[in-house]
């Protein structure tokens, strides 16, 4: 049966892959991977146009595993699959994943020690109008207090991409954090990733913003704009939460006179907790602004308004810094 | 299908061993849980020395047929027939709990060789097995799964959706066995949370579903064969089988306490006399 013809600008689920060409890195590189002969298998709870996995499933149908709505069961069936030299790689919303399934991820990923992938996408608030349920912003916190767990949030599809192949051979669990596929491109194919390191976009006197995943482009055209009235800023993109790359960030403290962590999370336990834990146990005296959600849930609204609402749009964070530093 | 006598015996000899050894490692940790250990023994020596594909001294090879313990807690009784078949030293045992030694409470994946997958925490384990049944196809091993797990375990939702992805997945190397002794630690099964009728919600969720009695080792024996050696099955298969919690200590099947316990002195000596003493 033929579909009738749509107007342009309709779309549906099998198209919204569309509006998210950043989430095309995921199935794309995982399908390439594949082909080079890596054991990837791709799992997903029922969220397969949603991700872009089943364009994975176009193309290595047999490695494909669909679970439907049972995440539980998905996550420790990774578990199950990774004992057998297989490479799983899970993905769901990052509020079932890391919220829903982060007793299986502590037991059945993390202490084991095993190498799942898990791949929390739709992170921080970019469900916008769908509600709390949709939302985590409580992912980097959990996560990364689990031992052994490996935590990036790559900024674009680019580096989704490179994270994804630069980490492939990690003996490890590794969480991987990314937004809806929206995110502007900051970065070109084939970006040196490297998991740990930190990427110093540029040094600043006045300010550093460390920035992580979707926040990493508006922290960079906010410092365009700081730097056009008259501040030295810098920033960096801190793409691996856990292990932290406490030694740039130390560098960076050591020459700067603000740093300030800009994130789509909860301020308590996400990048900035982190940054704030190397801050002081290495004793340095630099100034911190954590910049996030205050320990609050979202309002509703959809996402480019939400930006702005919580000062996470380029505007926004050149707003916050400003008063940070007073002026 | 009848297995010679002389596997009969074997195994129940095992079985003893098992409970025995269960006494003798509750007694180092002075916790322990007895009567959760005692009801599956047969079970454990039956898939151990009569079912299982498995090579002494090589728990890590490729295409043995795996075992998770869903209900782990039980650990104890299977240490033991793990160092018998060399995975690691009996010595091992001797320590079983004390700070450093690798054997806790509940089985770690990480530190004891055999132990195909970590457990502890009630319905992960037909999961995890359904990953191995499924990641053994990709890589073209053709080996078994399977996953005991307690009665009271079955009130997990997460074991439902396992039930469902594996008969969606068709994997039919996937064998659980409920170890049915209709006891949890607030009482009996069906008065915590009832979980009958047991046959047909397996049956309901696609699978080929049995019930046994779970120490009548020749039935164990034959009934396990039988769905190991089924071709034509296609579905998934659980054995329902029927057991007493605290099975071959007098003192312990008729009283619910046992599920966790540690015995003084002349209790220790009373249970080993009718268990058969230790080794």
């Amino acid at each position: 049966m033929k579909s009738a013809a749509l107007s342009e600008g309709s779309w549906h689920l099998h198209t919204v892959l569309d509006q998210s060409p950043g989430l095309r890195a995921l199935a794309d590189t995982l399908a390439d991977l594949c082909d080079e002969g890596h054991p990837i298998v791709a799992c997903t709870a029922d969220l397969k146009y949603s991700n872009g996995l089943f364009r994975f499933q176009e193309r290595h149908p047999e490695r494909f595993f669909q679970f439907g709505i049972s995440e539980q069961n998905m996550v420790s069936a990774a578990a199950g699959i990774a004992t057998t030299g297989q490479l799983p790689y899970v993905a769901t919303f990052a509020s079932f994943l890391a919220l829903l399934c982060c007793e299986q991820i502590r037991t059945d990923v993390a202490f084991p020690g095993l190498p799942v992938r898990l791949i929390g996408h739709h992170s921080g608030f970019t469900l916008g109008f769908y509600g709390t349920s949709h939302h985590a912003t409580e992912d980097i916190a959990i996560m990364r207090s689990l031992a052994g767990l490996a935590v990036v949030a790559p900024a674009d599809g680019p580096s989704l991409a490179a994270a994804l192949r630069a980490t492939v051979d990690h003996p490890g669990p590794i969480y991987f954090r990314i937004a809806r596929g929206r995110d502007p491109e900051i970065y070109r194919p084939g970006v040196e990733f490297q998991l740990g390191k930190a990427i110093m976009h540029s040094k600043g006197s006045d300010l550093t913003l460390l920035a992580t995943g979707s926040t990493v482009h508006a922290s960079l055209a906010a410092a365009e704009t700081l730097r056009e009235e008259g501040l030295s800023v810098g920033v960096i993109d801190v793409h691996t939460i856990k292990p932290l790359d406490s030694e740039t960030l130390l560098a960076a403290a050591g020459s700067t006179r603000l740093l300030m962590t800009v994130e789509e999370h909860n301020v308590l336990g996400g990048l900035g907790g982190a940054v704030a834990e190397v801050l002081t146990e290495a004793g340095i005296g630099v100034r911190l602004h954590r910049h996030g959600i205050r320990d609050e849930f979202i309002v509703i609204g959809p996402p480019t308004h939400l930006y702005a609402h919580y000062r996470l749009d380029a505007p926004g964070i050149a707003a916050e810094a400003r008063g940070a530093l007073g002026i | 299908m009848s297995a010679p006598a002389d596997t009969i015996a074997l195994i129940e000899e095992k079985a003893r061993f098992s409970r025995a050894e269960t006494v003798r490692l509750i007694q180092i940790a002075k916790v322990g849980h007895f009567a959760s250990s005692f009801s599956c023994a047969e079970i454990l020596a039956t898939l151990y020395y009569g079912v299982m594909r498995l090579r002494r001294g090589e728990p890590d090879w490729p295409d043995r047929d795996r075992f998770l313990f869903g209900k782990g807690h039980a650990a104890a009784a299977l240490y033991p027939l793990l160092a018998d078949w060399d995975f690691f030293g009996k010595d091992v045992l001797d320590e079983y709990t004390r700070l450093g030694n690798p054997l806790g409470d509940h089985p770690d994946m990480s530190r004891v060789p055999g132990i195909d997958f970590s457990s502890g925490s009630l319905g992960h384990a037909l999961s995890a097995g359904l990953g191995m049944t499924l990641g053994g196809r990709l890589a073209g091993r053709e080996f078994n799964v399977f996953a005991l797990l307690g009665d009271g375990e079955l009130q997990e939702g997460q074991v439902w959706e396992a039930a469902m992805s594996a008969a969606h997945h068709r994997a039919r190397r996937l064998i659980a066995i409920v170890d049915r002794n209709e006891h949890s630690l607030d009482g009996k099964v069906e008065d915590v949370m009832g979980v009958e009728p047991l046959l047909d919600k397996w049956r309901a969720f696609g699978w080929e579903a049995h019930e046994v009695d779970g120490h009548d080792v020749p039935a164990l024996l034959a009934l396990l064969q039988g769905i190991v050696a089924d071709d034509a099955r296609t579905s998934p298969a659980v054995v329902v089988a029927h057991t007493v919690k605290g099975k071959g200590v007098s003192f312990m099947e008729s009283e619910l306490g046992w599920h966790l316990g540690y015995l003084a002195a002349e209790d220790e000596e009373r249970a080993l006399a009718e268990i058969g003493g230790g080794e």
